[in-house]
């Protein structure tokens, strides 16, 4: 780096994790301005029920029911949920519930 | 299009250069023209890539290294492109060795210390019907329990705690004997330290204390006067004179470790230059810590806001002498700096305020485990025994409660990755809640941790070879 310099033991260590960040170009999300290709993502390629089948074949674990349609819906699909998404609208929803049983009163609606 | 805007960092000064503080990681930077140029346009506005460069520009910085500058910012999340999002931190390791045991060997005291947090108004222990000095089956049964579960560590450590810890001496002689056994078995680094009042030393102790290296801390609010104040026997009686000879005989005798004196301030004892003064000075211990007393806020002895500024006043003051002693490269007492530049030099981002729960546990004279000592004999707050282990659902549950991602009134603030919401005693006496952040004394830590940053800086800048004191981290 030219224009900062890092001074204590952490600064060092995420000068020398910078300069190898950039080797990696794809499953990057943000940050960077450097070309990369598209990455798709969403529920189709990420291994947890809520999509066609659940992992036993069965129907029983998919967004449907709505009171399963939570947390996978809202990270990282786009499918329809009855949960605001992660990727454009909502990205704060949970934010202030790191500990569901005592914060769940903080997942407020959402209005669009 | 997504515009520029500064992420999480505090900024300071210290020997004429400009620094950075990452909130989002510990680092420390220091910034040259551009950054620091970079940083202050997006003080208050978010620009988008060309209009900060073109604003750059006019100021006569050259286009491509404005851009440098602005990707390096980015790459150390000193400025942010985009929505801020809020990070988790990152996940414990599931196995986790214990490195520090605190061994209550009795919750007796033979002093009457108005404050006191395990007997006074704020206590949380319930000791009714358990055991008031530890036993030797319990004590052995505790050190093998620990090293067991600290299989893995190379060092270790065993603190000796109270009540009065010297209430219990035979026992801790003989704890003492056995683990040192025990770690030469287990080829294991050991080292032990204790707290004590001081009013029960005896020159056999002393003795024992300096030919086991055994650190010592000596809880004590001052010169006659501020001591005298709280820290009384039973009786009333003041206990100074008692301990003075007595701190004089240890300090001329114990050189195996340093000793340090740690003062409890109230709103009674709230001179820190002449308590540091005296103590340091006067009696000699080679470092002085102070703490405010952790009470309720309408408790008489609470310090009041207004008091807390006097305090740091004088903090501010004994800092500055602290920095003289580190530009010529001497050292000085004043161990909350040492303490915080210590950590600021690691650069700790801490999910967790301190280990208590986690590297550290506290157990009671009854074999109970306690996340530390301050709730040791406290049923609420029991995460297990020594002769089951801890329960490592109540253990991930106090975990979980106390940790940063769950305090919601900590993620905007700079000074979090040092204080990470504050003790969950603290907490616990204030809130009720071990994992309520300690809102209450906030401006406190960030005008210290500002202190300490700036003395940081300025060390960095004058006589940067003064930090490699603080290389290697503590091992506490």
């Amino acid at each position: 780096m030219k224009h900062l310099r890092p001074i204590n033991a952490k600064a060092h260590r995420m000068e020398e994790s910078a300069g190898a960040e950039n080797d990696i170009v794809a499953l990057q999300s943000g940050q960077s301005n450097a070309v990369r290709p598209h990455v798709p993502t969403g529920c189709t390629i990420i291994f947890s029920p809520g999509w066609e089948v659940d992992s036993a074949g069965g129907t029983a674990g998919l967004c449907q029911p709505v009171e399963r349609d939570i947390y996978d819906c809202y990270v990282s699909c786009f499918w329809p949920a009855q949960v605001p998404d992660h990727l454009n609208n909502a990205p704060d929803w949970t934010s202030k519930c790191s500990v569901a049983t005592k914060d769940w009163r903080n997942l407020d609606i959402v209005f669009p | 299009m997504s515009a520029y805007s500064r992420g999480d960092v505090h900024l300071f000064e210290g020997g004429n250069a400009n620094y950075a503080y990452l909130a989002a990681s510990g680092g420390i930077v220091a910034l040259d023209r551009i950054s620091s140029g970079i940083l202050a346009r997006l003080e208050k506005t978010a620009l988008d890539h060309s209009d900060l460069i073109s604003k750059m520009v006019e100021e006569g910085f050259r286009a491509a290294e404005v851009s440098e500058g602005i990707d390096e910012l980015t790459q150390m999340s000193a400025i942010r492109n985009g929505t801020p999002l809020r990070t988790m931190s990152e996940a414990l390791p599931e196995e986790f060795p214990l490195q520090t045991l605190v061994l209550n060997v009795t919750n007796q005291c033979n002093l009457s210390c108005h404050y006191c947090y395990e007997f006074g108004e704020d206590k949380v222990a319930t000791p009714e019907g358990k055991k008031k000095f530890m036993d030797w089956e319990t004590a052995k049964a505790s050190i093998d329990y620990f090293f067991h579960d600290s299989r893995g560590r190379k060092s270790v450590h065993i603190t000796f705690f109270g009540g009065e810890t010297l209430m219990n001496f035979p026992l801790l002689k003989q704890a003492v004997t056995y683990a040192q056994a025990e770690a030469e078995r287990r080829r294991v680094k050991l080292d032990f330290s204790l707290t004590t009042n001081a009013t029960l030393l005896t020159p056999k102790i002393i003795d024992f204390l300096a030919e086991n290296a055994i650190g010592v801390t000596v809880s004590i609010d001052g010169a006659k006067e501020s001591q005298d104040t709280f820290r009384v026997f039973k009786n009333g009686r003041g206990t100074y004179d008692v301990i003075e000879p007595k701190i004089k005989e240890l300090l001329a005798k114990h050189t195996t470790r340093p000793i340090a004196a740690r003062v409890t301030m109230t709103s009674h004892a709230m001179d820190v230059l002449g308590t540091y003064k005296h103590l340091k000075h006067t009696l000699g211990f080679h470092e002085v810590g102070f703490a405010p007393v952790t009470t309720s806020p309408n408790r008489l002895y609470s310090i009041t806001p207004v008091g807390m500024d006097s305090v740091l006043g004088q903090f501010q003051t004994l800092a500055e002498e602290y920095l003289e002693c580190a530009k010529r490269g001497e050292h000085h007492g004043f161990s909350n700096v040492s303490d915080t530049l210590a950590e600021l030099h690691q650069g700790v981002n801490k999910s967790l305020p301190c280990g208590a729960g986690l590297g550290l546990v506290g157990v009671g004279p009854s074999g109970d485990i306690a996340p530390c000592h301050r709730f040791v004999d406290s049923d609420q707050h029991k995460i297990g025994n020594v002769s089951t282990g801890i329960d490592k659902e109540k253990q991930a549950a106090f975990l979980k409660r106390g940790n940063i991602d769950a305090k919601y009134d900590c993620h905007t603030c700079w000074a979090r990755p040092l204080c990470a919401g504050g003790c969950h005693h603290e907490a616990f006496v204030r809130y009720g809640d071990t994992g309520h952040a300690n809102l209450h004394y906030c401006d406190w830590i960030r005008a210290w941790t500002d202190t300490c940053l700036r003395i940081y800086g300025t060390i960095a800048s004058l006589n940067p070879a003064f930090l490699d004191h603080f290389s290697e981290r503590k091992a506490s």
